[in-house]
């Protein structure tokens, strides 16, 4: 079977003990979380780190919170805590949707929310309801913390704004009460990565939008978002109209390449079609509405 | 590195590369060989065991992580020469033919019902997900957990 | 369902006899104490692992292994020029470069003047540890010139197209047969070409002309290939264990290609992980650890990655199919013809027997009454990695019943009538059998109209018409599916069937010892089948002898007589034949021993089970066990009679035996995302006798799950550079519990009037006849958008792009 090339290991024992390791390495170190994005990687020898900075002993990382009008969530926070995690569930029922579609059980219980964030694959769930949710990343670095808005967070496919030395700590969501939220993906087969997925979050005051926010994932949409969408949508009434409107400019501004997954005509259908469906879902559950 | 696990409520220590796997380490160092990896890629759950109760894919961890931790294999479900009923569950409803994934079946569905001893098909269903089975089409493995729910061992708490 | 047979229950609470026995292997498999090829650790033993091309096609213009060998723990690197230096004392080529295929063609072992596919075998490394051996083969750096590939069958035909065989001296890229054939024919061309002419001149028929391309999968059993081998250089003796489906045949191929006396090789399949068709081919890979054993006269290990199961051994279908079918106005169909191009990869390495290069296709007819059939198949090699017969196919009747259910649903379509009446218009009446097919099988027995019925009515059919119809005009789409099909399994009578000139009949060898316990030998192997459990069975039906006393032995070479091994479901078909004639062969001599014991002929002894006694005094008589001892005692037996309670048998079957069954499929279709689920799926399984209920059933269930996977995800495809893009399971998609139903499954039983038993095997009549279930199914779904076919896999774009009338060309890259 396939194993990974030689590799030192340590463990850290604090998110400073990391940050240390981190800097004493530089960009020949890499965290190890749940391991689930990193490891295989290794196995197929397309990553090939000299030191792995092993920070599962990091309790500081872990986490569900309310924190003010904002719920944190600790970076080494696995899927399975979020997809079971009573707190989210009340607020966001868009993470327990999309997380019942991440992976697999089993995967579920070691990858870690922070893992999959900084993996920052383009079909990667979280970024897609982290975008709908606008939430804020924190990073922090020998300097000390720095946040970073979702929409921000990635430079590029496989690419964040966590920089060489520096550590996601955790995410945090506002708080939007009377908000309704949904997901749905599309995959091949139970425990495949997206073809297409979109998330909303919606507020509904008066009878009309009063925030949108929408997550698109594996489509190559901007910051796995549909600003347009969103923009044209506030203020609007709910209606079928709207929503279709809404999503279609939203898959416009969507760039697919085809793959294995799909032609490109069926994964921008998608984008609309999806979109659709998570904002007439977060519409319907949004209080008010 | 020196790595030291308890293995199915035994110490185990070996010295090996940091890089090991921890299915190899339980494979090869440990010599249980009840564990099986199938893929590489953390699709297909042979390699399933348990890391301080949670089922874990063994072939996606090092060993080095599991340093410290208590590891529970297919080997260490039969308690005082007894099969657990999930054990006998799948013999019962022949819920396995090549074997190969059934330890990790096992390790999965015993956890399933530790957790929710009474399960629904399709909570069964989503519970073994991440595990391919290529002889069983799962009916029988999902039947098999159904028959150790309806039989549980004498000192396990009926929830 | 079942008539079951009143079986008296042994002491050991199992049937004595026919009936759900749960089975003795399970003991060990639950507790983690399988025995499978990578859990095989000798002392000394070395690891070894395989460099493969990255190229589909490119010259080899060096290999630089320096890198490699220096690297410490490394104790060799062997690429193709070595084994080249390696002289070979057999009659099949002078050195260790290249191999024999099952099919008379050649296969390099280590590629010496090109790479004719991606994830081929270029050089080998043996080291003291599995994660060296990889490290190493990471430092070998190979100097390719990349030369344009063949990725498309249909281009390969194509003049111009680059010549992949060169070696052979070919200029193009067609595949000549052991025989000289370029192109394999069945069923009467000009009587075909005339009925559909007449047909289409015919206003009161129709002729339906369709596409199909069943695509190239893989067998993907959860364990890869994998061997250990050990030589002892004193003794000569070759001990391997290997995933082997086949022991002995494997071995006796490895003493031509090894040169190496047949009487020194031990083969040792220990348990298998799943085979379907996998572990039925010789890949270099073994013969590497062969080698490796002998250059370092050590024991090494060589554990196939999952990558490399999926990229190099033995793949399956890869057929382009064009079918014509002519039919009357009222759906009675005339005349059938095909037209095949077999994409067989870059060297002919499919396992069949000789004189059927296209396997058992040509049963295409199917299960329908009509005189007039034909097919041509003609074979090309491309740049893919070689195998062709394998993932259950029963020699390539999946395609044979693929492309007829395909047809039929489509001429259904054409004539606006229910697929499940034009089934039962067409099917075989059971006065019919034996009924020759007009391509020339024999089909044992049948009654295919009740079992049609019986899964119609499991099935409810006619409530699902009338949901679908209610559904469709809601703007929902729910699909149902039939699928009908005949196998021809148990190859074969030894007159017409051989692999490499080996005759597929079975040995077999039964020992009865002194306390009237048992032991079975078989050449056939199971790979989960449950053989320890079922063959008990069998000896325990003929002779009474309950199953927890009779132990079976398979997969050693050294301890079973010679057979052709399990795949092309024949173990029950064969062996299970084999199994009920040696037992009776006992029997024959037990009657001799206690009319000996008795004072009386044997003539005047009845059988009833486990004992023989006096016809008219059922007081006096002797049990099997009571027989045993006294075969072992000093009881005089008559002239001539040896003692002893053993028997050997070879069986040699008459025919094939023909399971066949009615499958219907359920299906809802989301045509926003093109997401199929399937809602139900019933199967009705004739397979003759049933000897163990419950792992018939299981093995249906597999198939079904095999044939949701095909249908719906499973797929391996390449781009026009050559690269696999179905290489990992993160591609190469299973389908998971999630993705199957729970499985409805009815029975018939018609037994196969020329088994001993009556049975027909049944392993791989799911994965058969389950595809076209599911495709019959999304079509039908599918059919309010005008759309009559999509190849398989119908993956949520495939449906999509059907529904825009634009379905996706599946074995080639998405673009």
């Amino acid at each position: 079977m396939q194993t990974p090339a030689p590799v030192d290991y340590v463990r850290a024992t604090s998110v400073a003990d990391a940050l240390s390791l981190l800097q004493q390495h530089g960009d020949e170190a890499r965290l190890l979380a749940g391991g689930h994005s990193l490891l295989p990687m290794m196995k197929l020898r397309l990553a090939r780190p000299e030191i792995l900075v092993d920070i599962n002993d990091l309790d500081e990382l872990r986490g569900i919170r309310i924190d003010g009008n904002e719920i944190v969530v600790g970076a080494m926070v696995t899927h399975a805590e979020i997809l079971n995690s009573p707190i989210l569930f009340e607020h966001y029922p868009i993470f327990r949707e999309a997380e019942k579609v991440i992976a697999d059980p089993i995967v579920r219980n070691k990858g870690t929310m922070g893992g999959s964030m900084c993996q920052a694959d383009p079909a990667e769930d979280l970024s897609a309801v982290g975008a709908a949710l606008r939430g804020t990343v924190v990073i922090q670095n020998a300097e000390g913390r720095r946040t970073v808005a979702m929409r921000e967070f990635h430079e590029g496919p496989y690419e964040t704004k966590v920089a060489d030395g520096e550590i996601l700590v955790e995410v945090r969501y506002p708080i939007l009460p009377g908000s309704g939220s949904a997901y749905e993906k599309v995959e091949r087969r139970s425990g495949d990565w997206a073809v297409c997925a979109a998330g909303a979050c919606v507020t509904i005051s008066g009878g009309v939008f009063s925030s949108v926010g929408i997550g698109i994932g594996a489509v190559n949409a901007e910051h796995f978002t549909a600003v347009d969408a969103e923009a044209f949508l506030v203020g609007k009434e709910p209606t079928a109209e709207n929503i279709a409107t809404a999503a279609q400019m939203a898959a416009d501004s969507c760039d697919p390449s085809a793959d294995q997954r799909g032609p490109a005509d069926y994964k921008k259908h998608l984008a609309m079609e999806l979109t659709k469906r998570a904002l007439t879902r977060a519409a319907a559950a949004a209080k008010g509405a | 590195m020196e790595i030291s696990m308890k293995i199915n409520g035994a110490e185990v220590t070996h010295d090996v590369e940091p890089r090991t796997l921890l299915v190899h380490f339980v494979r090869e160092n440990a010599g249980l060989r009840g564990t099986h990896w199938g893929c590489d890629t953390s699709n297909c759950g042979a390699c399933v065991l348990w890391v301080d109760g949670t089922p874990t894919k063994s072939c996606t961890m090092l060993a080095a992580s599991a340093a410290g931790h208590d590891i529970t294999t297919v080997e260490g479900l039969e308690k005082d020469g007894k099969l657990d009923p999930i054990q006998q569950g799948f013999i019962e409803c022949h819920g396995l033919q090549c074997g190969f994934c059934t330890p990790g079946m096992l390790m999965t569905g015993r956890w399933i019902l530790d957790n929710n001893p009474k399960p629904s098909e399709e909570e069964i269903r989503e519970g073994i997900s991440g595990q391919l089975c290529r002889c069983t089409g799962y009916k029988n493995i999902v039947d098999s957990i159904h028959w150790a729910a309806d039989h549980p061992a004498e000192n396990e708490v009926s929830a | 369902m079942t008539a079951v047979q009143e079986v008296p229950i042994s002491a050991g609470g199992n049937p004595i006899g026919f009936g759900s026995m749960k089975r003795v292997e399970d003991q060990r498999f639950v507790r983690g104490q399988g025995n499978y090829v990578d859990d095989v650790n000798l002392p000394g033993m070395l690891h070894s692992a395989i460099l493969r091309s990255p190229w589909a096609h490119a010259r080899i213009k060096s290999i630089d292994t320096s890198a490699a060998l220096a690297l410490p723990g490394v104790i060799a690197v062997l690429t193709g020029k070595d084994l080249e230096g390696i002289p070979r004392p057999s009659l099949l080529g002078d050195n260790f470069a290249w191999m024999p295929t099952l099919s008379y063609d050649t296969q390099a072992v280590l590629a010496t003047d090109k790479v004719r596919f991606q994830g081929q075998e270029v050089a080998y490394v043996i080291a003291e540890s599995r994660y060296i051996a990889k490290d190493a083969v990471e430092l070998i750096d190979v100097d390719y010139e990349p030369l344009e590939p063949v990725m498309d069958a249909k281009r390969a035909m194509d003049p111009g197209a680059p010549v992949i065989r060169d070696d052979k001296g070919q200029t193009d890229n067609s595949i000549t047969d052991v025989h000289g054939h370029k192109t394999w024919e069945s069923g009467n061309a000009i009587s075909t070409a005339e009925a559909i002419a007449r047909a289409e001149a015919d206003p009161n028929c129709v002729v339906v002309t369709q596409e199909v391309m069943y695509p190239r999968v893989h067998p993907a059993p959860m364990e890869t290939c994998g061997s250990v081998a050990h030589l002892d250089k004193v003794t000569g003796q070759l001990t391997l264990y290997t995933t082997s489906q086949a022991p002995h045949a494997h071995r006796t191929v490895y003493a031509m290609v090894a040169g190496l006396p047949e009487q020194k090789i031990r083969v040792i399949a220990p348990d298998i992980g799943g085979g379907f068709g996998n572990k039925v081919g010789v890949y270099p890979g073994y013969v590497l650890s062969i080698l490796g054993t002998i250059v370092t006269g050590k024991p090494v290990k060589w554990i196939e990655d999952r990558g490399e199961n999926l990229m190099s051994t033995s793949f399956a279908r890869d057929y382009h199919m064009t079918g014509k079918i002519a039919a009357t106005k009222d759906g009675k169909i005339l005349a059938v013809d095909v037209d095949v191009l077999a994409d067989h990869g870059a060297f002919n390495g499919v396992a069949q027997p000789t004189n059927y290069p296209a396997g058992f296709f040509h049963i295409f007819s199917g299960s329908y009454d009509y005189p007039d059939a034909h097919c041509k198949v003609t074979p090309v090699y491309t740049n893919k990695a070689p195998g062709g017969v394998a993932y259950a196919c029963s020699f390539r009747i999946t395609e044979a019943v693929y492309v007829i259910e395909r047809l039929v649903d489509c001429l259904a379509a054409e004539l606006g009538m229910d697929p499940a009446e034009l089934r039962l218009k067409n099917l075989l009446k059971p006065d019919q059998f034996p009924y020759t097919s007009p391509t020339g099988w024999v089909y044992d027995s049948g009654q295919y109209e009740k079992t049609m019925r019986v899964a119609m009515e499991i099935a409810g059919y006619d409530e699902l018409r009338r949901e679908q119809a209610e559904k469709r005009a809601r703007g929902e789409y729910m699909g149902i599916g039939i699928s009908f099909f005949t196998e021809g399994v148990g190859a074969g009578p030894r007159k017409d069937m051989d692999i490499l000139g080996l005759g597929m009949a079975d040995g077999i060898e039964l020992r009865v010892h002194p306390t009237g316990k048992a032991v079975l030998r078989l050449s056939v192997m199971s790979q989960g089948q449950g053989h320890e459990t079922t063959y008990a069975q069998i000896v325990a039906h003929e002779l009474g002898i309950p199953p927890e006393d009779i132990d079976v032995v398979n997969g050693d070479t050294d301890q079973t007589p010679f057979g052709l091994g399990t795949y092309g479901s024949r173990s029950m078909p064969v062996s299970g034949a084999a199994a009920a004639i040696v037992s009776r062969k006992v029997k024959e001599r037990a009657r001799i021993v206690a009319a000996a014991a008795l004072e009386c002929s044997p003539d005047d002894l009845e059988w009833e089970l486990g004992r023989w006694s006096v016809k008219g005094d059922k007081e006096r008589g002797k049990t099997i066990q009571e027989i045993a001892l006294l075969s072992h005692s000093s009881l005089e037996l008559p002239e001539g009679v040896e003692g002893h309670l053993d028997a050997t048998a070879v069986y040699n079957p008459p025919n094939l035996t023909y399971p066949y069954g009615a499958y219907i499929c359920v299906v809802d279709v989301d045509p926003g995302t093109g997401v199929v689920k399937v809602r139900r799926f019933i199967a009705v399984d004739d397979c003759g006798t049933r000897v163990n209920p419950m792992l018939v059933d299981g093995q249906v269930h597999g198939g079904i799950a095999d044939g949701i996977g095909m249908a719906l995800m499973e797929l391996i495809a390449f781009d026009t550079d050559g690269n696999n893009l179905g290489g990992s399971f993160m591609d190469y998609l299973l389908p998971t519990s999630m993705e199957c139903p729970s499985f409805e499954l009815g029975e018939t039983v018609t037994p196969s009037p020329h088994h001993p038993i009556g049975a027909k095997g049944v392993g791989e009549s799911a994965t058969v006849g389950s595809p076209a279930a599911v495709v019959n199914a999304v079509m039908d779904a599918l059919a309010p958008f005008g759309v009559r076919h999509a190849d398989m896999p119908l993956t949520p774009s495939n449906v999509w792009r059907a529904i825009q009338g634009n379905p996706i060309r599946v074995d080639m890259a998405i673009e």
